[in-house]
């Protein structure tokens, strides 16, 4: 057991000493955490020009119907030609000009935006948009409805999820944040497996061809060499994603302290609702309504985030985390162990790829659908339970279902760990010759 | 004192029989040669006694009993074939290695000073492997594997990637351990080391042991009766006055002496040679002429494949 110790020591102190772990370490939070910031920030970079677009409204249908937002103003020319203002743009301080042809209620294509430059796809759709809100209204008054009718009209549907737990109680849960949830765990145990897995891989190969493996199993048994080294990767993978979460909320954190002090959660709600409304004139007391609404399903994500069995999501994570990697970081270490070099990985990592694959897509259909037999089969085999049935869990899963799935993967990371250490005592002192599947039946059926 | 015996060892590889009822015997405090051509069956045999692979039937004894895989801290082994770990620092790894082998950290780097200081290799502690020469890597294997003072240490071709100066100063170190107690079983290719170096030795061939032994008694064995004079005077003198029962197989001429290498055919001594060539010409010297142990070892393989 000591020996193991050593090796686990050795194994994770040399790769986290390496400079490439700590790169990645500090590279991987900037990296999420300009996933995080990036969408606010770009969005606070939104053009904040103040553009101004004269309109020439022949039709007389739009006249100061447009609403103006902070950055796109409009102002409507009144007895003035195209060519006209086409002479002075260029010295003029508009950004582009607005024409309006009076075939504009019965013909889409009657409206032109003249500009020297392409306009930008935010103001082209601003415009298209509030114009057919506008024309929709107009032709509600002439069909005979009233803007109180109108308004009322107006209707929102957000549908509020309640679980029926078995003790009884009622648990309000998101349909999305457990998808979200879902979607990351998988996907996080999918990385995981494939990174550190294929640093085993590369760990094996790199000791077999310095043949430094033929020094070392004459003090330890080559079981104990595998196993050290698949503890020492897991271990260095847990500390890098640790760092990694630890680091980006940091980093997220103080950038958001830093850049927009004046953004908490008050003002982004509000952003939201005011972003939701822009360019349409509902009464103050409809605005309140909404705004209440808003509220009420923010509250609700926040409350389906409180309400997510975290002992039991957290707990199967790591244990579907591990048990993943386990399983298939010994299948990967039996792989190194066949090969002479990393090219010749390639027939063999095939078998290991494609259900790890497979995994991946019945994860997106479990996301919808997370009870199908599908979903069901999948998160139960071994193979592709770590990713699909994490995908599940936020979903709730019974009990039953958790406790097979868990006890076949450990039995089949039992299984498979006892295959590939006899696959690699022999594959670990085997040079120079191409290894087949044939090959690898054969050394399973070796005595030692 | 007998301190591993191998008996009737087998192992079978899918293809091939690597090792077919093989017995040794390695007296205590002996330098024990396993020889053999390549593909005999010699790593496998090591591997087997190191408990890296189990032999398919027979067994490995360490004083009379049978080993227990503990008993690899009692071994230390240097393969033909080894390496290091490049992007690892020099004193790291020895450390490590060093630790694997069962000592503690505080005894691991004590010794460790001491055979680093030995060597002149101190200067080296905190450099990567990879910068180092292969001479230089070969000295750290070298200190890993005694490091832990085994009373058991087997060698596959160490003299291999030394040089001249190290080669030599390792063989000292073979000699200065088997003074001290130790007991070494080398395997090689290079007869001269075996010559120098060995006490016992065995053959293997085909996955077969063929010839095994004290290497004095084999090479008593295997003498052919032929004798070396040297002498000043005239050859054809010295050639007249031998008679049927002498065969001059080889004459010579080197700085101005003659040599001729006479073998005794029949029922002769060498007393009956000498006399009968004293009166013609002067002798220097008279030897028994000794197959060395690269004759015997091409001999008895050369028979063996004709069989």
């Amino acid at each position: 057991m000591n020996k193991i110790k050593l090796i686990i020591e050795r194994e994770y102190l040399t790769r986290v000493k390496k400079k490439s772990f700590i790169v990645m370490t500090i590279l991987g939070p900037i990296l999420f955490a300009a996933l995080f910031i990036a969408p606010a920030w770009i969005a606070s970079m939104e053009d904040t020009e103040v553009k101004t677009i004269a309109v020439i409204d022949s039709s007389s249908v739009f006249l100061n119907k447009i609403p103006d937002t902070d950055y796109i103003k409009f102002k409507y020319l009144e007895n003035t030609s195209l060519v006209d203002v086409r002479k002075g743009f260029s010295e003029s301080e508009y950004y582009a000009v607005l024409q309006i042809l009076p075939s504009i209620t019965y013909e889409p294509t009657a409206v032109h935006l003249f500009s020297t430059k392409q306009p930008s796809f935010a103001v082209k759709n601003y415009i298209s948009s509030s114009m057919e809100k506008e024309l929709k209204n107009q032709k509600l008054r002439a069909a005979g409805i009233n803007e109180n009718v109108l308004s009322s009209i107006k209707s929102d549907v957000s549908i509020r999820t309640i679980q029926w737990t078995e003790d009884g109680k009622d648990k309000e849960g998101s349909t999305e944040i457990a998808m979200a949830v879902g979607y990351a765990g998988g996907f996080l145990i999918y990385f995981f497996i494939f990174m550190f897995g294929a640093q085993v891989m590369r760990g094996v190969i790199e000791e077999k061809t310095s043949r430094i493996i033929e020094i070392i199993v004459s003090s330890v048994r080559p079981f104990q060499l595998m196993m050290g080294k698949i503890i020492g990767v897991a271990m260095v993978g847990l500390t890098q994603f640790i760092l990694w979460i630890v680091l980006t909320f940091a980093i997220v954190a103080g950038v958001k302290t830093v850049m927009f002090p004046e953004m908490g959660t008050k003002n982004a709600q509000e952003v939201v609702a005011q972003d939701m409304f822009s360019g349409e004139n509902i009464p103050e007391a409809q605005q309140v309504i909404q705004q209440q609404q808003n509220m009420q399903e923010f509250e609700g994500i926040f409350n389906s985030l409180k309400t997510i069995n975290y002992g039991v999501l957290i707990g199967s994570f790591i244990f579907f985390f591990l048990g993943g990697y386990l399983l298939y970081g010994s299948l990967f270490a039996a792989i190194g162990s066949a090969v002479d070099n990393e090219t010749d990985t390639q027939q063999f990592m095939f078998p290991i790829t494609i259900p790890l694959i497979l995994a991946i897509f019945v994860m997106m259909n479990a996301i919808q659908t997370p009870d199908s037999p599908v979903a069901f089969w999948f998160s139960i085999i071994p193979f592709t339970s770590p990713i699909v049935m994490m995908v599940r869990i936020p979903f709730g899963v019974p009990y039953w279902q958790l406790a097979l799935s868990m006890s076949l993967l450990v039995l089949t990371f039992i299984a498979t760990t006892w295959m590939a250490g006899k696959i690699y005592r022999t594959g670990i002192l085997m040079y120079g010759k191409k290894i087949n599947y044939k090959e690898l039946w054969k050394w399973l059926r070796y005595k030692y | 004192m007998e301190l591993l015996r191998a008996q009737d060892v087998d192992k079978r590889f899918v293809n091939h029989l690597a090792l077919d009822k093989v017995n040794i015997s390695v007296p205590e405090n002996s330098i024990y040669g396993l020889l053999g051509p390549n593909g005999a069956g010699k790593t496998t045999l090591i591997r087997i006694i190191t408990q890296i692979t189990a032999p398919d039937s027979g067994g490995i004894f360490l004083n009379g009993r049978p080993m227990e895989p503990n008993d690899v801290h009692n071994i230390g082994y240097l393969p033909e074939e080894r390496g290091l770990y490049k992007k690892m620092k020099v004193g790291e790894q020895a450390l490590y290695l060093a630790q694997l082998k069962g000592l503690s950290k505080r005894d691991a780097l004590k010794r460790l000073k001491y055979w680093f200081e030995k060597f002149e290799i101190q200067a080296w502690w905190d450099r990567k492997v990879e910068e180092l020469s292969k001479g230089m890597q070969q000295k750290i294997q070298f200190i890993t594997t005694i490091i832990h003072e085994p009373k058991l240490l087997i060698f596959d071709e160490p003299f291999s990637g030394f040089d001249p100066i190290n080669a030599n100063m390792l063989k000292q170190e073979i000699l200065d351990m088997k003074a001290k107690g130790a007991t070494i079983i080398f395997s090689t290719h290079n007869m001269g080391s075996v010559e120098e170096l060995c006490d016992h030795i065995t053959l293997i061939n085909k996955s077969k042991n063929i010839l095994e032994g004290q290497i004095d008694d084999i090479r008593n064995q295997y003498k052919s009766n032929i004798y070396e004079v040297s002498f000043h005077g005239e050859p054809e003198k010295l050639s007249n006055s031998l008679n049927e029962h002498y065969e001059l197989t080889e004459q010579t001429k080197l700085n101005g002496k003659n040599a001729v290498r006479i073998k005794l055919l029949h029922e002769t001594n060498k007393n009956e040679l000498l006399s009968l060539i004293i009166p013609s010409v002067e002798i220097l010297s008279f030897n028994e002429v000794m197959p060395s142990m690269n004759d015997i070892f091409i001999k008895v393989v050369n028979e063996n494949k004709n069989k």
